[in-house]
């Protein structure tokens, strides 16, 4: 038996990671149980695969205290994220299956959902970049209400391309905003390699046109990303204002899975294969003797139970009622107040 | 009773809602010590402080984005474009975020985007626009466009009290030119309701913003010759009051719609089809729209007097239609 390689865990405890490495197995599980419905016709939508992206995704979010009304705001790629947040597999999956009770009630996709106030999340837009103005909002409404929360923004390389990016950036530096901005570098925005997407060194690199401060981190270490997005919370929630912080990791599937992704080497995706986040995480506690092999095998079962159950009870939802498509534009004619 | 022009009544909306409600805030460019490029909000930073009355670099997104991430967290921002034609800048956020927000998500955003708008101060293409039919094709947003101070006034209270979205068209050819006595008590003008200005039985003309004021000469110089035309302030272009149009028109028969916007794909379009999908019966003549010619706004005076609607127009048509 060999000695334990002593590991920092920058305060975490020994429950805080078991649940983080629940998270991660929870989002690959999920979406492994969504690949098959998708292949099944059930998904009614796309389907956009984060694996390999799980470990920053969750490892971020869990840098946030829900209890004190942070509020996290995911890209495609981040369905870690909201489940930290405490987003239910079962409404995901109703979500994808566009069911009636899901929580926008088959009026929108995927992980577009969610309440910042009430849910601790919220669903981006496809309109890339607009949600880091909204999330400037999100925070300076948590300032004037003398509620001291933070924001965490995820976005990825293609989309620090965008206008509004650099206006909400500006903006929510300039007001010196509890914002947290995860800058997911995987790689690859739909087939555009990040090469063409920016000619910077660094994407954090980007932080100097703001002024705001910034750091590089291996998006594919749960551990390093936790530390980065703990230090940048704590910065905010202090008063320091925004955080830019490149996650680098990398994209494992296409765009969506439709995409096979030809356009990107096979010896691109063989390296990044080998730094599986997920169980780069599990290998780091298992030489640091936190955890065994029993431990993850309780944690996957727990998972795969979890998403059965969500399975289960997402096929034997509804789909919504045609006319209900003309209700719920204005407040007032009582279609949101109704139990779903 | 001292009279209040169409400016200070936006302006008194603004201060009499933020003392009542303290989610209420303003934000935009030179909105604070400055007081606003048409000093609109003067005199209110050193009221509410700068946390409540926001400067923002020159980012309309980002305005538009914000309000909205704040009327999520259950604040109610007024946000302000220096001039209203630079919410296509915003055009997507707003579109696409905000007006989405409760249908996709049941998440209501409500937020005031309010702004000058309008040509005759030869502002030329850029410091000119009439917006409105750009967003009416987008479901979420609601639409006013008042004419009068009363109404700029009551219908601003109505917009930050909504619980959705509204875009406040203000026109800034009125803002000083204005002046009304207003009540001195808090009063609103409800969203929806058009509001008659003149009852008449031969005509109606059916109109909004400044274009209110070339109606009612218009219709001064045909009564010269007998002719009783009904104006119709619409005050609200969305939701709009399809009941006060349709009686309207059932009453004379005959009418015009007047707007500054230019013709084609204007807001005009689509109450003229809204006449003849549900009171063809009642027309006696085609439906005339009256409206700027469709190119951009043009800056030198006889172009845009020539571009713009104006009195002789609206006379040229009425006796036009009353040959029918």
């Amino acid at each position: 038996m060999t000695s334990p390689t002593p590991l920092e865990t920058h305060g975490l405890t020994r429950e805080n990671l078991l649940e983080i490495d629940y998270f991660l197995r929870l989002t690959r599980t999920l979406e492994e149980r969504l690949v098959a419905l998708f292949r099944q016709s059930k998904v009614i939508g796309g389907l956009y695969r984060s694996l390999g992206q799980e470990g920053e995704s969750v490892a971020a979010a869990y840098a946030l205290d829900y209890a004190l009304g942070d509020v996290v705001q995911p890209l495609i790629r981040n369905m870690g994220s909201i489940l930290v947040a405490g987003a239910k597999p079962s409404d995901i999956v109703k979500q994808y299956m566009a069911k009636a009770d899901s929580p926008t009630r088959g009026r929108e996709l995927n992980i577009h959902f969610g309440h910042p106030a009430r849910d601790g999340f919220i669903g981006q837009i496809s309109m890339l970049g607009d949600m880091i103005p909204v999330m400037a909002g999100i925070a300076l409404a948590g300032r004037m209400q003398k509620r001291h929360l933070v924001g965490m923004a995820f976005i990825g390389d293609g989309a620090s391309s965008t206008g509004a990016f650099y206006e909400g950036m500006n903006f929510a530096t300039v007001q010196r905003l509890p914002l947290v901005v995860i800058l997911e570098n995987n790689g690859y925005a739909y087939s555009t390699p990040t090469s063409k997407q920016s000619a910077v060194r660094s994407l954090a690199d980007k932080a100097h046109a703001f002024g705001c401060a910034s750091e590089t981190v291996d998006g594919n270490d749960v551990l390093a990303t936790y530390a980065a997005a703990r230090r940048a919370v704590e910065r905010a929630r202090a008063g320091g204002g925004v955080t830019l912080i490149e996650a680098k990791t990398f994209r494992m599937k296409g765009h969506a899975e439709h995409d096979n992704q030809s356009y990107v080497p096979q010896s691109l995706i063989e390296e990044w294969s080998a730094k599986d986040p997920v169980v780069r995480f599990e290998k780091t506690l298992v030489d640091a003797g936190i955890a065994t092999a029993a431990d993850f095998e309780m944690i996957q079962s727990r998972a795969k139970r979890e998403v059965d159950a969500a399975t289960d009870e997402a096929e034997r939802s509804p789909m919504p009622n045609p006319e209900e498509a003309a209700r719920g534009l204005f407040a007032g004619d009582g279609f949101w107040e109704e139990q779903r | 009773m001292p009279l209040t022009t169409y400016l200070d009544a936006i302006r008194e909306a603004m201060v009499e809602e933020m003392r009542r409600d303290p989610r209420v805030f303003l934000i935009g460019e030179d909105v604070g010590s400055y007081g606003g490029a048409f000093k609109t909000s003067a005199g209110m930073i050193e009221e509410f402080g700068a946390e409540r009355v926001i400067d923002t670099p020159i980012s309309e997104v980002a305005i538009v984005g914000a309000a909205s991430g704040a009327a999520l967290m259950g604040m109610r921002p007024i946000a302000e474009m220096q001039f209203i034609d630079f919410i296509t800048c915003a055009y997507d956020m707003l579109v696409n975020f905000t007006a989405t927000s409760r249908y996709r998500v049941g998440s209501g955003c409500p937020i005031v985007v309010r702004g000058p708008a309008g040509g005759g101060t030869h502002g030329g293409p850029f410091h000119s626009l009439n917006p409105e039919a750009m967003f009416m094709n987008r479901p979420g947003l609601k639409i006013v466009a008042p004419g009068t101070a009363y109404d700029a006034k009551g219908l601003l209270k109505s917009a930050i009290r909504d619980d959705d979205p509204v875009l406040f068209i203000e026109h800034k050819f009125l803002y000083r030119r204005i002046k009304e006595e207003l009540p001195a008590d808090d009063y609103i003008v409800p969203i929806g309701k058009a509001n008659v200005r003149r009852s008449g039985k031969d005509l109606t003309i059916i109109t909004w913003g400044s274009m209110i004021y070339v109606a009612d000469d218009a219709a001064a110089e045909l009564a010269k010759d007998r002719v009783s035309v009904e104006v119709i302030d619409l005050r609200s272009i969305l939701p709009f009051d399809e009941e006060a149009i349709l009686n309207s028109v059932a009453k004379t028969n005959r009418v015009i719609i007047l707007h500054e916007a230019p013709l084609t794909g204007g807001a005009g379009a689509e109450f003229a089809a809204r006449i003849a999908e549900k009171a063809f019966d009642y027309l006696d003549a085609p439906i005339k729209r009256i409206a700027a010619l469709d190119v951009p706004t043009p800056y030198s005076p006889p172009l845009e007097a020539f571009y713009l609607p104006d009195r002789e127009k609206v006379i040229a048509a009425a006796r036009e239609l009353l040959r029918y």
